[in-house]
């Protein structure tokens, strides 16, 4: 219980903290009336379409209650899709469907939900339940992402995604986010996902974690982390890059998956990512900040000049 | 980034006016730092009789006047007489006056003294000093003693304690000058000759349970920059017990005009009070820089003594997330829970709040099936919730557990929210992340209850609002804090061990 480290061993190791990430990082660099372009996620796939970030379809929005029954109107054509509150926060109120069978609809869990259960659901959307403050909300339906066979093995009952950190434009540190049964099909890390530390140069996997202690094989399929690597790396790397011109902040996360036919993309972008991270990759965020930081910022770099920048500098 | 400079200007005028305000509060109005301190009352009645000589009576009777001592209250009473306290800058008298009066008449002064805080050091003397010359032989054996005590004193202060033992001695000087005047003023008459300002006070000696007691006589000498006192006629200097200056360069004590054979005696007793309650009392007579909140009517007094308890509540929230990194849900709910816990007692509280939740969730997960709105959902919880207090407040009354019925205080908004915060945990995060955060609102609920119940806290809450600056200036301080939280000193450690 009472385990704990000393603060300066932290201190030296670079290791940023919740409130120094908030005050220093997030409140510091991070324009509040750009938070929008990340917290609405309907918001965030004009940006995307418009800037030339690849992102899922777009199937539909439903944005009031009376249109609530229209939603299977645009699903017949679809078997599989997610709905998801367009300023949801945490991952909160995403439902995906994985395909539309006799017995009604399955959850990637392989359960089955009646079509009550998708209207419910939606109109939980509408009432503002998953954003914040409880404001009204709209739903937003994707195409489901056909993930892509190098995961295979590596993830159990959920789609797999590599969290980049961007600080004013460079990719910074970055993790592969794997559901696990703990997790429940979830990719969030304090609810039992496994966090995998990837190497920004060479996009190879470092170490993992779970419930924030390092492990080395996935616990339900048993197979081993070490030689883990994501494959199209650089255009990876591409992607969160341009996500800095997209949204405007300069302290970003961003949340990628890959498509089995579309190649990387952008899921999500998150204007206060977690700290988990850090112990993904088995070291401090700190250092990397400061050099950042330091550098000259008056003529903003090319993407490309920023993603070779961060390949030579931040290898391991 | 803007710069820190009016950020910390701001938190330092925060602390300073808040340390102030204590300040001024405590000792300049006398408010004690703690709510059971008692001070000291005096309750003197001074009894007049005198026998009316059917004709028009004014009797006056000279009032204290003392730095040391602060007048509480006072009452007259004497029926049938017109009375009129008078209070000037010199003096305060009290006059009763009546038309006509026969026969032997009383009259009563109650007054309530305590000693004064901060006594302003009496002025020094402005006058030099001239004198009298007394008629021979008197003055001639006044200057013989005088002479024999200077040279056996360097400095006044020795001149006094010199003079004091040649009175009390049976030299043949001394008896000479008892036979015309008494022991105080030839001390005055010496003292005076040697240039040193002295005079002659009456006073009354403060001893509890004391009747038919008289003023004495008392010297007051200016040495060593102080008004110091002498009982020149028992020989003391000083007194244990603390005496009260009645009379001070005013004639007569008491003046009857229209009476005969007046007297006056005083009766003493002794009583303390809470120091809280005289404070407040004496400061209704408006100060200006008094912020406290005794002049409100009772029942605005009881709100905000609830209302003044949430900015420690909010100190601990704060202080919790920030510093420890504890997780709960909604930010401000533990502290509603709290101030509920206030009324409910701890045990209560908590097995009410747990019961209500826990219901409320089971209930709640039915609702959950019947595909409502949110808002309709909510309202249904909200009233699943007073049922469940009713139900609750029946059973335990019919039961005979009346400590039970104080589960009606929860606030049922809120526990229709918590319920429907929690329910949605348990379907998005699992039962178990309910657990971390239900349980992290009830431990922060029962540390800030702890201290919003604690008396000191509450006394200072209410009678120092300068404590609230603190607590601003606390929070705001707080709030620029970037180090670690404790509960990450714990999440990081395998990242400083390799």
């Amino acid at each position: 219980m009472f385990d704990f480290v000393s603060p300066f061993k932290l201190r030296e190791r670079g290791i940023m903290g919740m409130n120094q990430r908030n005050f220093s990082y997030i409140g510091r660099y991070n324009d509040r009336a750009l938070y929008p372009n990340v917290d609405d996620k309907l918001k965030t796939k004009k940006l995307a379409i418009e800037s030339g970030i690849s992102v899922p379809d777009l199937l539909g929005v439903v944005h009031f209650q009376y249109e609530v029954n229209r939603v299977f109107d645009i699903l017949k054509d679809h078997d599989g899709f997610c709905i998801k509150p367009a300023k949801g926060s945490g991952g909160k109120g995403i439902l995906v469907i994985l395909k539309t069978d006799e017995n009604g609809y399955m959850k990637a869990s392989g359960e089955y939900v009646p079509r009550e259960e998708v209207v419910r659901h939606i109109t939980n959307i509408l009432a503002g339940l998953f954003s914040l403050g409880g404001a009204a909300d709209v739903a937003v339906i994707e195409a489901l992402i056909q993930f892509d066979p190098t995961f295979k093995g590596l993830s159990h009952e959920g789609v797999p995604d590599i969290r980049i950190i961007i600080f004013q434009g460079y990719p910074m540190m970055a993790m592969l986010r794997l559901a696990t049964h703990a997790s429940d099909g979830k990719a969030n890390l304090h609810q039992g996902a496994v966090g995998v530390g990837i190497d920004i140069a060479t996009g190879k996997a470092k170490r993992a974690v779970q419930f924030d202690r390092p492990i080395t094989h996935h616990p339900d399929t048993d197979k081993s982390f070490a030689d883990v690597a994501i494959g199209n790396w650089d255009r990876m790397l591409t992607l969160a890059a341009g996500c800095y011109e997209m949204s405007g902040l300069k302290y970003l996360g961003a949340d990628i998956v890959l498509d089995k036919e579309k190649g990387p993309l952008v899921l999500e972008l998150n204007a206060r990512p977690g700290l988990a991270i850090q112990i993904a990759n088995g070291m401090g965020m700190l250092p990397r900040l400061k050099h950042i930081e330091s550098m000259d910022h008056r003529r903003t770099a090319s993407i490309e000049d920023r993603v070779n920048y961060a390949k030579t500098h931040f290898n391991d | 980034m803007t710069s820190r400079t009016p950020f910390l200007i701001i938190v330092f005028a925060l602390i300073v006016a808040g340390i102030s305000s204590i300040y001024y509060r405590h000792v300049e109005m006398g408010v004690p730092l703690t709510a059971g301190e008692q001070i000291d009352i005096w309750q003197i009645e001074a009894e007049i009789e005198f026998t009316g000589k059917n004709e028009p009576v004014n009797a006056k009777l000279t009032l204290p006047k003392d730095p040391k001592f602060e007048l509480v209250d006072e009452f007259t009473a004497s029926p049938a007489y017109g009375v009129h306290v008078f209070r000037e800058e010199d003096k305060s008298e009290v006059v009763w006056s009546k038309r006509q009066v026969q026969g032997k008449q009383t009259l009563y002064y109650q007054a309530s003294y305590k000693h004064t805080l901060n006594p302003e050091k009496e002025l020094a003397p402005i006058e030099d000093v001239v004198a009298e010359t007394w008629s021979e032989p008197y003055q001639s054996s006044a200057q013989t003693l005088l002479n024999n005590a200077m040279e056996k004193s360097g400095n006044q202060q020795f001149l006094v304690l010199q003079i004091l033992n040649v009175i009390k001695s049976d030299d043949q000087n001394v008896a000479l000058l008892l036979s015309r005047y008494s022991k105080t003023e030839i001390f005055v008459q010496l003292m005076q000759m040697a240039k040193i300002p002295a005079m002659m006070v009456r006073g009354l000696v403060l001893e509890d349970s004391r009747r038919n007691q008289q003023l004495i006589p008392l010297l007051k000498v200016y040495i060593n920059n102080d008004w110091q006192m002498f009982d020149v006629e028992n020989g003391e200097l000083g007194n244990e017990l603390p005496i009260l200056v009645w009379q001070q360069d005013s004639p007569s004590l008491l003046d009857v005009v229209g009476g005969r054979n007046s007297k006056i005696v005083f009766s003493i007793s002794h009583s303390t009070q809470s120091a809280l309650q005289e404070a407040n009392s004496s400061a209704t007579e408006g100060d200006f820089f008094d912020f406290g909140l005794y002049h409100l009517p009772i029942d605005e007094q009881n709100l905000f003594k609830g209302i003044l308890l949430l900015p420690i509540g909010a100190l601990v929230v704060v202080f919790l997330r920030v510093l420890i990194g504890l997780k709960c849900s909604g930010t401000f709910m533990p502290i509603l829970i709290a101030t509920s816990f206030i009324q409910t007692e701890l045990v209560n509280g908590v097995v009410g709040f747990l019961l209500i939740v826990s219901i409320g969730l089971i209930i709640r997960s039915y609702l959950s099936h019947l595909n409502l709105l949110l808002v309709s959902r909510i309202s249904a919880v909200v009233i699943v919730v007073i049922g469940i207090i009713v139900l609750f407040t029946v059973i335990a009354f019919r039961m005979g557990l009346t400590e039970a019925l104080t589960i009606t205080f929860f606030p049922m908004i809120i526990m229709a929210w918590t319920i429907e915060r929690m329910s949605i945990l348990w379907e998005e995060e699992g039962g178990k992340e309910v657990l971390i955060q239900g349980g992290g609102s009830l431990i922060v609920a029962v540390i800030a209850y702890l201290m919003m119940d604690n008396y000191l806290i509450r006394h200072w809450a209410f009678n120092f609002l300068g404590v609230h600056a603190l607590i601003m200036a606390a929070i705001l301080l707080m709030g620029q804090y970037t180090g670690y939280r404790l509960l990450e000193l714990r999440r990081f450690k395998p990242l400083a061990e390799d």
